[in-house]
């Protein structure tokens, strides 16, 4: 890690820096945007970026940069940001991130850059987040293009699946003369970033760009493959000619609660909630052709806290859902979602039941949802996980009268690659075994990262994985050693 | 983009089409499928694939209309392209000698099921066919199933062609003559497969059928296709298709497949307006040709 320039940019004096406000990031007015897809947060302008900029103390040891898992040198980006050479800064960013209009929109920027940013320990985090997406908004919109110039390696490296993960991958060795290409599953590209982050929270539009610059990169893509069924890992390795293969597959698999009644119409996983909504229109039918229940003036829920949890919420109230709540079995200190994506939810008018757990659904009397029993919980001990174990209070049952249910407590691994590739270790939940430092598999030439690895986590993790495959894939290219 | 070789009507409704995807034609195993989206606005059905050529990479479904998107693609021809085909998904159908098995295909069913007869036939089983259909017009892949079975029995729901009646009307002599039965594979619509699982369960004989629910991504991953076999969830995309008939929740599955009901009805009633407000202004400029939406994309 270098030390910030000096002399310094910046010719506000240290001390008047802590003094200025943090710049709130313009929005939609919650009345409004309950009831569209249009994103959220508008974003910075120039001037909102460059003020925001100036507050940056430049510390000797900048936590923000340790704390990112890519290493985004924040304090040097933010410095050409205060020279307002914003094409320079998105290039500094590009050195450690290929997907920087992403991130900053969608990293829990207070686990991380921010959590760790100095200027948050005696007033407001610099909104390292918000002025990322600032310079990679203005990267986009004037067309910079930072192409890799370098000979080719005669190397080829296969990734499998598009999410932030293989992304990253891509992104990294094609910079280095590798031949390199995706493979993805579904019809688009991109992942939970395509299929389950929503529109209001990630314009498609974004990640089409993201993956145009990456195109104009080099980066091969191929969708419609689904690697151990379309085409397995070994075949790629010995007879499609690659020399190595990454795996970021993701965690794909809903769970269920396997109570009863989960069968009935109106009970979705979230994964297939939102892969209707996000992946194939169905907000938008009957101009696109997969249907979805129409939710206006009908009662929802979602049960779980996590970031799916709230995007599916949100989007049932955009499709005009009357009540739409959170039902959380844990109090809210312990949810996993985004700070900002909670805030901004409640904006909206969702409502949140902490400390709920639902035992049954329950039928309508015509084969759908009609309502759901819940049990009312309390925090005991703390778990494995480090947070107080709700338990359930005797005798607490009480129903929530509801047309559709959305289970988002979380997903598993998809075994399609594990079960078609011999011996590819796994744990014993059918997870990768990946190396944490090379991302190395049990397998010579195959390294696996993001999700398919520790289990649902975020994108900037899987990212941060990414990086580091690419490093120890680059590594083996050139050494052959395993 | 896939691109369709070529297409023909089996009968009235019914299209076979051959399509060039070589990576599937490698891979495929009878008892599999594809899903397929048309174009752009698409929805993602799925198709079982009835054959395939792994030397020249392509591989055949047979589709019937239905819906909108059954009767889109099937407004397709020669030359056309298909935006996405992904597969070979599915677990594949057990093959192995099980002794006689009686293979049951109603309607379209019978395309997915010749693939599975086709290789059973090639384990040393012996095999009997019974084909059902609603009269003459809708009997397809006679002489395929003919080539693949020892004995191949017809029927038609109004006596048209062949014997009059149902299939299970087979069934239910061929288990009254003591005939002995290792296996069953029954393939159709749900209220066949129940009656051939109803039959079957008090004569002990393993009975197996494909299930059709809504999918999505066929993966896996979203959870839609789940049914409900022997009490538990199963996802029919990845556990699946084929299940022990009598472990089968069909009430479920009706009711799930039901779930759209009045959407799917609405996508095919806007289409149809759609295709004669086409043939009325191809009338009217009198070129006899007739565009569909995404036929040409
Ligand atoms: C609704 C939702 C909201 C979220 N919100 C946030 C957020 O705000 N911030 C955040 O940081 N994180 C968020 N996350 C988590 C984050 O999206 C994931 O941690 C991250 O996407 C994981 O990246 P990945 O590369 O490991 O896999 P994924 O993004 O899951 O991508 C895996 C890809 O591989 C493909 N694939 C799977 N199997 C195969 C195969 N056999 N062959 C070919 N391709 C295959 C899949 O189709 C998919 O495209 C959210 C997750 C969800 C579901
Ligand atoms: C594993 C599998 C293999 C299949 N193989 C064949 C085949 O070889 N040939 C063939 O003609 N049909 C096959 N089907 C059925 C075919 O997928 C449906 O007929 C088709 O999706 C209907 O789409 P539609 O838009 O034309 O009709 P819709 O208007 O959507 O619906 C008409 C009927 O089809 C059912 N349906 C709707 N969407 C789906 C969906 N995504 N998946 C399954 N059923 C649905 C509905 O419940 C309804 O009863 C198969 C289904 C499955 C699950
Ligand atoms: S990538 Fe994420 S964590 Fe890293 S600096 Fe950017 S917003 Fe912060
Ligand atoms: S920790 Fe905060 S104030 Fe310090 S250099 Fe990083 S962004 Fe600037
Ligand atoms: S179709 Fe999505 S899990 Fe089976």
């Amino acid at each position: 890690m270098t030390a910030p320039p000096k002399p310094s940019l910046n010719p506000v004096p240290v001390k008047e820096r802590m003094k200025m406000p943090r710049q709130q990031m313009p929005e939609q007015a919650a009345e409004l945007r309950a009831a569209n897809f249009t994103e959220v947060n508008l974003g910075y302008s120039e001037e909102l970026a460059r003020q925001e900029a100036l507050r940056c103390i430049e510390c000797a040891k900048p936590a923000c940069t340790k704390d990112c898992p890519v290493g985004v040198k924040v304090y040097e980006f933010v410095q050409l940001i205060v020279a307002g050479d914003f094409a320079g800064a998105a290039a500094k960013i590009r050195e450690d991130n290929v997907l920087p209009a992403i991130t900053g929109r969608v990293c829990p920027q207070e686990d991380h850059c921010e959590g760790g940013c100095l200027m948050g320990k005696k007033v407001k985090p610099l909104g390292i987040g918000y002025l990322e997406r600032f310079v990679a908004d203005y990267e986009q919109r004037m067309g910079v293009r930072n192409l890799p110039n370098v000979p080719p390696s005669g190397k080829k490296v296969a990734v499998v699946g598009s999410g932030p993960s293989g992304l990253t991958v891509a992104g990294d060795l094609v910079q280095k003369g590798h031949k390199v290409r995706v493979f993805e599953a579904l019809h688009e590209l991109g992942g939970v970033l395509v299929y389950g982050i929503p529109e209001f929270r990630l314009p498609k539009q974004i990640i089409r760009e993201q993956l145009d610059y990456m195109r104009d990169m080099g980066v091969e893509f191929e969708t419609d493959v689904v690697v151990g069924r379309t085409v397995a890992i070994d075949e790629l390795l010995e007879e499609e000619g690659y020399d190595a293969v990454f795996i970021g597959t993701g965690a794909g698999l809903p769970v269920f609660m396997n109570i009863p009644g989960e069968h009935l119409n109106g009970v979705y996983s979230a994964n297939e909630f939102l892969t209707r909504i996000n992946l194939m229109k169905a907000y938008k039918f009957p101009a696109y052709d997969e249907p979805m229940l129409d939710l206006h003036g009908k009662d929802v829920a979602v049960i779980g806290g996590g970031n799916t949890a709230l995007d599916a919420i949100r989007s049932a109230l955009r499709l005009g859902a009357r009540k739409a709540y959170v039902l959380y079995r844990r109090s809210e200190t312990e949810m996993p979602a985004r700070a900002e994506e909670v805030k901004h939810a409640r904006e909206e008018g969702i409502e949140f039941h902490m400390l709920t757990s639902p035992v049954e659904f329950l039928p309508d009397g015509v084969g759908w949802l009609g309502a759901v029993r819940c049990v009312r919980m309390e925090l005991g001990e703390p778990d494995a996980s480090g947070r107080r174990r709700p338990v359930p209070v005797a005798g607490s049952e009480f129903e929530i009268p509801l047309s559709v249910a959305v289970i988002a407590i979380g997903t598993s691994a998809n075994p399609i690659v594990q079960s078609t590739t011999p011996g590819l270790g796994t744990d014993k939940r059918g997870y990768i075994q990946a190396d944490p430092e090379t991302q190395r598999t049990s397998r010579k030439g195959v390294f696996a990262g993001g999700d398919i690895v520790t289990g649902s986590a975020t994108v900037i993790l899987a990212m941060g994985a990414g990086r580091r495959a690419a490093k120890s894939i680059q590594e083996y290219l050139t050494t052959g050693e395993w | 983009m896939f691109n369709i070789v070529h297409a023909e009507f089996l009968a009235p409704g019914i299209k076979r089409f051959l399509i060039q995807a070589p990576r599937i034609a490698r891979k495929q195993k009878p008892g599999q499928f594809v899903i397929v989206r048309i174009y752009e606005e698409g929805e993602r059905v799925p198709l079982t694939i009835e054959n395939s050529d792994p030397q020249k990479g392509t591989i055949s479904i047979v589709v019937q209309s239905l819906g909108k998107t059954t009767s889109l693609l099937n407004s397709l021809g020669t030359g056309d392209h298909i935006l996405d085909v992904v597969g070979p998904l599915g677990k594949p159908s057990e093959i192995k000698k099980f002794g006689t098995v009686v293979v049951m295909g109603g309607g379209v069913g019978t395309a997915m099921t010749y693939p599975t007869a086709a290789a059973l036939k090639q384990a040393g089983n012996r095999i009997i066919s019974i084909v059902g259909a609603r009269n003459k017009e809708l009997v397809i892949l006679e002489n395929e199933m003919r080539a693949v079975s020892d004995v191949l029995m017809i029927t038609t729901d109004d006596g048209s062609y062949a014997d009059k009646g149902f299939v299970t009307d087979k069934l239910r002599q061929l288990i009254q003559n003591g005939v002995p039965i290792d296996l069953v594979l029954a393939v159709g619509p749900i209220p066949m497969m129940r009656a051939v699982a109803d039959m079957t369960r008090g004569e002990r004989i393993r009975t197996l059928v494909s299930l059709n629910p809504i999918m999505i991504d066929g993966t896996g991953m979203c959870g839609g296709c789940r049914v409900l076999v022997d009490g538990k969830s199963q996802f029919a995309c990845v556990d699946g298709p084929e299940f022990d008939a009598h472990q089968v929740n069909f009430d479920v599955l009706v009711q799930r497949n039901g779930a759209y009901r009045s959407q799917e009805r609405q996508s095919m009633a806007e289409y149809r307006r759609e295709l004669e407000s086409q043939l009325k202004s191809t009338e009217a400029e009198g070129n006899g040709v007739c565009v569909v939406k995404g036929s040409t994309l």
